[in-house]
């Protein structure tokens, strides 16, 4: 469904993103992982167009989105949730709904998904007058969810969407992440939280300073000892893979 | 009372004024986060549109109006186009310098084109009537100006509360980023906001000439001035804001030189002693507030 090939990003001298490659296919969700300043919002951002990309292609379903403006590449039903998320905290909980259909026109059909949204964000739903800006840092995640569900998307990006959450509301947008891929969507996942995101994850990437290390299925990278010893913290891996760095370095 | 009576009418009409000029800074402000230096001058443009347009054109007075107005508009349009747009992803000084500059060289052209001698404003003769009730006297003009800010407000309102297009204008100010990837046609709504904020100063400009019928090349810079002073203190990006600092300082200019007709020289001067006062007691403006991120 949506092919990156090759994609490099640069920002002003710094290389971001080099040589990354992803296939996403028809109902999965596929998770790119790694570290801080890996370049995971960067291939985002530039799948998005938000970023100039410095080489390589963007395709879905055999439309080239490389150079599309990012009000196209919306319209071919890339939809992303920003890191932050990014709610327009003066509008209302349904002006943003609607913000998030800007490029649908069926008046009726923005309504049924507006209800959609409620149904499977009932705390929305109750607040849908109530500006913004106004909610919780977990209800406002929900809402940037909701409101780039509002196109249908083909493929739904979600950008860091547990970030500065507390566990438990972690947990529940996980849980709300895997209900909409039941669904039936396609879904790009980016999280520093990689455990969760592999756990669920049909396919994942690995990202380490711009460059893609590893790929494979969700539950191979979970199992996998560089995975391990490098983002989710296990102990002794990790200072095994320190001193190798070390070593290597040194050499 | 009556001599309170003709000072509210005065004050009204000019922070009427006021307020028509202050919405095109706030609204620019709140989309692009640049103070347009050269709004002032398309507020002259718009005065002068209807002076050509009166001396050479056989159409009637209310059309020269509205046909000047909405060219101005279109010229706001270019103004981004040309001084603005290709500095988007530039620092904001740059703009803003871009902006200063584009003022100087509307003022210059105003003065190479125009001439720089004053030229008489024709007012078309049913504002010109001069009113009498009881001790109270004012001219028709000083209605009208209220009147059609208040309709002006009122279908602005509308276009940003109600429609698809104010809607955008409220997320991009609200956040950039989002807006974008919403498929929000950004360049439209930049284009939209410079259209509907100089039609505004157009319609100011024409309004002011026909109060004080004088035209000159750098006429606008003054009431640019005060207007950009009027968004500030209501809380630049705040379209009520706008609207409550014209008023504000319209009355007070009013009412100053009205108590204390000695400081008449330097009435200029009210707008920022207000300015100054407003800015301490609570630097945000009226109506202003801070962006905290929420966690």
């Amino acid at each position: 469904m949506l092919k990156v090939e090759n994609l490099h990003v640069n920002y002003g001298g710094i290389k971001a993103v080099q040589g990354l490659t992803m296939d996403i296919r028809d109902n999965q969700i596929v998770t790119l992982i790694g570290a801080n300043g890996a370049g995971k919002s960067s291939t985002l951002r530039s799948i998005m167009n938000q970023v100039a990309k410095s080489g390589g292609s963007v395709v879905c379903d055999d439309v080239d989105l490389t150079n599309m403006p990012t009000r196209d590449i919306v319209k071919q039903g890339i939809a992303l949730s920003p890191e932050g998320r990014h709610v327009f905290a003066n509008l209302s909980v349904r002006e943003n709904l609607v913000l998030g259909a800007y490029t649908v026109d069926d008046k009726d059909a923005i309504n049924k998904r507006i209800n959609h949204a409620f149904e499977l964000f009932p705390i929305l739903g109750e607040r849908s007058w109530q500006k913004a800006g106004t909610l919780s840092g977990g209800e406002q995640q929900m809402l940037a969810v909701a409101r780039a569900l509002m196109i249908q998307p083909k493929i739904l990006m979600l950008d860091e969407p547990s970030l500065g959450l507390a566990p438990i509301l972690i947990q529940e947008i996980f849980d709300i992440i895997k209900q909409i891929h039941e669904e039936g969507n396609t879904i790009l996942l980016i999280e520093q939280n990689a455990k969760k995101a592999l756990e669920i994850a049909d396919y994942a990437y690995v990202l380490e300073t711009g460059k893609p290390i590893l790929e494979g299925p969700g539950k191979t990278l979970l199992a996998d000892p560089r995975v391990q010893a490098a983002y989710l913290g296990e102990k002794k891996n990790a200072e095994a893979a320190a001193n190798a760095e070390e070593t290597a370095q040194a050499e | 009372m009556s001599f309170f009576i003709q000072h509210l009418i005065n004050g009204l009409s000019l922070g009427s004024l006021y307020a028509l000029i202050a919405i095109g800074y706030t609204m620019v402000y709140g989309i692009l986060r640049l103070i347009n230096f050269a709004h002032g001058d398309i507020f002259m443009l718009g005065a002068y549109l209807v002076y050509y347009g009166m001396l050479w054109t056989p159409l009637p007075w209310w059309l020269v109006f509205i046909v000047a107005a909405l060219l101005t508009g279109l010229f706001g349009i270019l103004l981004e186009r040309f001084a603005y747009a290709p500095l988007r992803n530039e620092p904001r000084i740059t703009v803003l310098i871009s902006a200063i500059g584009a003022s100087f060289l509307m003022e210059n052209l105003a003065i190479l084109l125009f001439g720089g001698r004053p030229r008489p404003f024709s007012v078309p003769a049913l504002l010109d009537h001069s009113v009498k009730v009881g001790a109270i006297s004012f001219n028709v003009i000083q209605i009208v100006i209220p009147v059609v800010t208040a309709i002006l407000l009122a279908i602005l309102s509308f276009i940003i509360l109600k429609t698809k297009t104010g809607m955008a204008m409220r997320a991009l100010s609200t956040d950039y980023e989002a807006a974008s990837l919403m498929g929000i046609n950004i360049n439209r709504i930049i284009s939209m906001t410079f259209f509907i904020g100089s039609t505004l100063a157009a319609i100011g400009g024409i309004l002011y000439s026909c109060r004080y019928p004088q035209l000159m090349p750098l006429m606008g810079m003054m009431p640019g001035i005060k207007c950009f002073i009027a968004a500030v203190i209501g809380g630049i990006g705040n379209l009520t804001g706008a609207v409550v600092g014209g008023l504000i300082l319209g009355m007070s200019e009013i009412l100053i030189v009205g108590l204390l007709p000695s400081l008449n020289d330097y009435r200029d001067g009210f707008a920022f002693v207000i300015l100054i006062l407003i800015l301490i007691i609570k630097p945000t403006g009226l109506f202003g507030s801070n962006v905290k991120e929420k966690v």
